[in-house]
């Protein structure tokens, strides 16, 4: 009998639940029972609350058990889980599992089902298919393509990512790069880790493509240092892209090149805006540039730079594959093909949800996250990072699509949705996105940097009870500079999240402001 | 005879580094090993953390003179980044999740239990030298919030048991 496969996450997210322990019983386990196992470490289904999620893998398909202690581990060799038996932890047929079962995963088609780190298990699961055929095709169709099949920018700021890649590709110079913004910084948003954990190659691929499409030989990923083990994944990746010519001098043997490398940031929030990265990555502080000269034009080292998020990049791969008319067909408007939602905070099934554009907010958080991970009611939502507007509940029905959503003064930003139940604080929330902005400023622009400790001083003393009326006035006058005034979205969106709450919650200031004044 | 006094003129004296002999050779070896990376900095910084486990302030004028840029330069970097530290850290560093998707899930009380339970507020270090608690802002695991990152392992759903049993772990290792 051939040996049983068993598939236990090597997803930070699921080490951080004990998937290291659990592997290490199952092993354990599995020689005292004289059981002949295979162990892989995959990436994660993306659906967190059953970490550590444990396949088996049956004629049938593969049985999903979770989440599974180290402790669990000996009750289920018991209970023969290995022939994927039933079990209270059993969830079934991992692909039958309505969470899963119900998404259109496009760019994460592979996380979680293969070896992150194997170069054949990517071959074997259609990994190279998108360079095979940029290979083929002249710099200017591969734009076309991305153009057409309208990828718009997943960091957040939604820039049609062929536009970018045409900018630079008409950019003269011997010298471009390629740089990948893996800053991932906003709060409740998990999915750029998630893909270099679980499936590198695919970024891999989508920067050596940009690469081929643009003319440029270098190429490098911009890693938070946050995330030792993408860090980890990436780098074993890469070499053994290397090791088989995917990167390096001639890939594949067509006389191109491209060169990859991962950088390290060092814990600046900032660095996730475009021009602070590429500061960073020549070695200074991360402060923001000025706009013009455009970073397509005079990006890294002074050289045209696309200069795109993860998830832009590791979409590219499948858009050459299947055609620009296969992912546009995802979607709806002007945002088209799908966004991997990330659901987090206080919401019962937390995880990833990549699913085309156009859901409402309301079917994500109810039918998709079942409610609140507290059981009590959802009260705000805070979606697209520290710097996204606090929704209530009237606005639950807002469609997931960017210019709806900038329709109603938020932004989707990179997809994660951060959930609070009716034990939050909004006037807390709202001095908190203040408090984040004086310290992550990167001190450039006077409304940033001057104008985030002024708002916290606002905000503290409208709390306290001083003249709360006139205070508001002046933290209204005061975002209203900080909207216009500022450099970047730092100190221009910091406001969102404390105007949305001042309007949306106001009670919350108020109650404050009178029981200070009754005290 | 009168005596005028004397002006007396100050000569700024070069204080002797504080970092042994061993640690100036590694962080020589360092630069030299990464000086011609393109935008080598953040490299370097990195790496002479990693084996110091801060950067010392006598390391900054060994690194602006192998890359040829000013102290200042050197110092502006290192201070702007929140993860370079300038004093030695205790024997685990502790980072806490201070960002939105952990305060819905009871990160405020978590940190004021790490604060009391270890006495020491956020860049402190415990008075046995065993942690050094930190603030940070997202650590990618917030649907399993409170996090934190304990060293280099990230860890998910931290109660204040959690914490508790984390430290006290911990604190056995050496």
């Amino acid at each position: 009998m051939s040996a049983i496969k068993i598939y236990v996450p090597r997803d930070a997210a699921a080490r951080s639940l004990g998937a290291d322990g659990t592997a290490e019983a199952i092993l354990a386990e599995a020689a005292r029972h004289g059981i002949s196992v295979q162990l892989i470490r995959n990436g994660s289904r993306g659906m967190l609350w059953l970490e550590p999620l444990v396949e088996i893998e049956t004629a049938a398909g593969r049985v999903a058990y979770g989440p599974v202690s180290a402790a669990d581990v000996p009750g289920l060799f018991k209970a023969n889980f290995t022939a994927g038996s039933a079990h209270p932890l059993a969830h079934g047929l991992t692909a039958e599992m309505p969470y899963l079962k119900n998404q259109e995963r496009l760019t994460y088609a592979r996380v979680g089902i293969t070896d992150p780190v194997s170069l054949s298990d990517y071959q074997q699961h259609d990994g190279f298919r998108g360079l095979h055929a940029a290979l083929t095709m002249s710099p200017a169709d591969i734009v076309a393509v991305v153009t057409d099949s309208g990828l718009r920018g997943r960091g957040g700021a939604a820039f049609p990512a062929g536009i970018k890649w045409k900018t630079v590709l008409g950019a003269a110079g011997p010298q471009k790069y390629i740089v990948c913004n893996a800053d991932e910084g906003d709060s409740g948003t998990f999915s750029d880790r998630m893909i270099m954990e679980g499936d590198p190659f695919v970024l891999i691929e989508g920067m050596t493509i940009a690469g081929i499409a643009t003319g440029a030989t270098q190429g490098y990923i911009y890693l938070r240092c946050e995330y030792p083990d993408a860090h980890k994944a990436l780098n074993e990746a890469i070499a053994s892209a290397y090791g088989q010519g995917y990167l390096g001098a001639d890939i594949l043997g067509s006389g191109k090149r491209f060169d990859l490398e991962v950088r390290l940031g060092a814990g600046a929030y900032i660095c996730g805006e475009e021009t602070a990265l590429l500061e960073s990555l020549e070695g200074k502080r991360g402060q923001v540039r000025f706009k013009p000269p455009l970073p397509a034009l005079q990006g890294l080292f002074g050289k045209p730079t696309v200069i795109n998020n993860v998830i832009t990049l590791a979409s590219v791969p499948i858009i050459l594959d299947k055609g620009a008319e296969y992912y546009r067909s995802f979607g709806m408007g002007r945002s088209r093909g799908t966004l991997p939602l990330q659901l987090a905070g206080n919401i019962k099934h937390g995880g990833l949800v990549e699913k085309a554009f156009g859901l409402t907010l309301r079917e994500v958080l109810y039918d998709i996250g079942g409610g609140s991970l507290s059981g009590r009611p959802i009260r705000a939502v805070q979606v697209g990072g520290p710097l996204g507007a606090y929704l209530p509940e009237s606005q639950f029905d807002t469609p997931l699509d960017y210019e709806a959503f900038a329709g109603i003064k938020a932004m989707l930003g990179h997809g994660g949705i951060v959930v609070f139940d009716d034990s939050v604080d909004m006037a807390a929330q709202a001095r908190y996105a203040m408090e984040f902005c004086t310290v992550e400023s990167c001190g450039k622009c006077t409304p940033c940097r001057i104008g985030s400790t002024r708002g916290v001083e606002v905000i503290d003393r409208m709390l306290s009870g001083d003249n709360p009326v006139k205070q508001e006035v002046v933290l209204r006058d005061l975002c209203e500079t900080m909207v216009h005034g500022s450099l970047c979205a730092m100190g221009g969106l910091t406001p969102y999240p404390v105007i949305s709450a001042l309007n949306h919650f106001p009670e919350d200031f108020h109650t404050r402001k009178t029981n200070a004044l009754n005290a | 005879m009168s005596t005028s006094p004397k002006r007396v003129i100050p000569i700024k004296v070069e204080r002797a580094s504080m970092l042994s002999p061993a640690d100036q050779a590694l962080v020589g070896a360092i630069c030299e090993r990464l000086k011609t990376l393109p935008g080598a900095l953040l490299p370097i910084l990195h790496e002479v953390q990693g084996a110091l486990g801060y950067v010392p302030d006598d390391a900054i004028p060994l690194i602006a003179s192998a890359l040829n840029v000013t102290r200042a330069e050197v110092h502006g970097v290192v201070t702007f980044y929140h993860y370079f530290r300038t004093h030695k850290p205790g024997r685990h560093v502790l980072q806490l999740c201070r960002a939105e998707a952990c305060q819905a899930v009871g990160g405020a009380a978590l940190e004021a239990h790490a604060k009391r339970s270890l006495d020491i507020d956020f860049h402190g270090t415990t008075a046995d030298g065993a942690i050094t608690l930190e603030p940070i802002y997202c650590l990618g695991n917030c649907a399993l919030g409170p996090a934190a990152l304990l060293d280099d392992q990230l860890q998910g759903r931290v109660t204040c048991e959690r914490f508790d049993a984390l430290v006290a772990a911990a604190r056995k290792e050496v």
